[in-house]
């Protein structure tokens, strides 16, 4: 897969920092995208970026810094799945949706009617 | 006087005409009609309300409402000596006007600024899918498709919506989603979000902006049966609906199901069309409104 520009690189380097169970540091991180031909102030710059947008979160080892994410990519899933399915509670018009999923005796309604539609 | 009279009468026939609007039943056999004499009765309320305080307030200047703020707002001294009464209504429409402009503002900003956070989220961590191009695609197993308006607008599904539909039905649903990237609904329905912040203890606030939720999507229903299977979209609509999404906070529920059902009717068997007569009116209605709300401001009766 080639790098295809900054915000290409930055989920790549997400990706692998996600995939680590420990922090790491911008040598390490080049390391692990060797096969991209990547200078190590690009990784610096990128991570750098990162860390500022909050997605990262840095501490001092030695002379370099460890990297890890501020939070699961999973938990950012989340973030987004709350705010698509309109759970927020604040019903802002910041999305536009398709339709909203229904609970209990009401999705039994929706339910019959489906099978109603499908058999006709 | 009679200015302010007329204004103030204006305004209680847009609060009286959306009220009423709230349950008319028309609304969904011209969803379209409908936003728009929506749009102009919001726009005719709020320049009414405050015009209303406003030309009161500004009766010793002796011109119309916006000569005088003007000529008040360059440090002209009225004709006649300003009393209690006026002063009061010139706060109360100047922090009436204020509010409104505020909550529209901090309205478009709060929903440019969601939308940059989940743009910069999707970059990171949604993924393209070679069967559905064009289309960023989040891994996660509950049903959603949407879309993220803006100038780069992007239409996202999950996998669990993926899932959930035929070919057919995400053809549908994508159709659906083009609809509102390409009418901009998120424009339409901005203000009455804000209005409805502006004014939390307003039920017709409240139920204007869940109306308007509903007729931008049934205009967008509209859009997308020309290009797709009605029936597909309906059973699209009915499969998200039974989806079982995640666990909701709130109960807005009820709402929800009704709408999915009114959409679907309309789906599978279209109301007549409103008579062509009753279209116009209603335009006619809707340019008056928003022309003479305006034209009041400028002139003393």
């Amino acid at each position: 897969m080639r790098v295809k520009g900054l915000g290409e690189l930055e989920r790549s380097i997400m990706d692998i920092i996600w995939a680590e169970s420990s922090a790491l540091t911008a040598r390490e991180v080049g390391r692990l995208i060797a096969d991209r031909d990547l200078a190590p102030t690009t990784v610096m710059t990128v991570l750098d970026r990162l860390t500022r947008k909050g997605f990262l979160q840095r501490t001092r080892d030695g002379r370099a810094w460890r990297y890890e994410p501020a939070a699961s990519r999973d938990a950012y899933i989340a973030e987004l799945m709350l705010e698509a399915l309109d759970l927020t509670g604040d019903r802002s018009a910041a999305l536009t949706r398709f339709a909203q999923a229904v609970s209990g005796s009401e999705a039994e309604i929706l339910r019959r009617a489906l099978t109603e539609l499908e058999e006709e | 006087m009679i200015t302010a009279a007329t204004l103030a009468a204006l305004a209680m026939a847009c609060g009286l005409g959306s009220w009423r609007l709230t349950t008319a039943r028309w609304t969904s056999r011209a969803p379209r009609i409908a936003i728009i004499l929506w749009q102009s009765l919001g726009v005719a309320w709020g320049l009414a309300t405050t015009g209303a305080m406003l030309a009161y307030a500004v009766q010793p200047y002796e011109l119309g409402v916006l000569q005088s703020l003007i000529a008040f707002a360059s440090g002209e001294p009225p004709r006649q000596s300003w009393d209690p009464l006026h002063v009061a209504a010139m706060i109360a429409g100047l922090a009436a006007l204020a509010v409104l402009v505020v909550v529209l503002i901090t309205a478009g900003v709060q929903a440019l600024r969601a939308r940059r956070r989940h743009r910069v989220l999707l970059a990171l961590i949604a993924r393209d899918d070679p069967g559905v191009p064009g289309v960023r695609v989040l891994d996660h197993p509950s049903a959603a498709a949407y879309c993220v308006p803006g100038l780069r607008s992007q239409v996202v599904v999950s996998e669990g919506a993926l899932k959930l539909l035929s070919h057919d039905e995400l053809t549908a649903v994508l159709a659906h989603e083009a609809a509102h990237v390409r009418e901009r609904h998120d424009l339409v329905l901005l203000p009455f979000a804000a209005l409805r912040r502006a004014l939390p203890w307003s039920k017709v606030a409240f139920d204007a902006q869940g109306q308007v939720e509903l007729l931008i999507e049934m205009a967008a229903d509209d859009r997308a049966r020309r290009y797709c299977s009605p029936r597909r979209l309906a059973t699209a609509l009915l499969r998200f609906g039974t989806a079982g999404a995640m666990p909701t906070p709130q109960g807005m529920l009820g709402v929800h199901a009704k709408n999915v059902m009114a959409r679907v009717d309309r789906l599978i068997k279209p109301g007549p069309s409103l008579p062509a007569t009753a279209r116009y009116g209603i335009i006619a209605l809707s340019v008056t409104l928003v022309t003479a709300t305006p034209f009041l401001w400028t002139i003393q009766l």
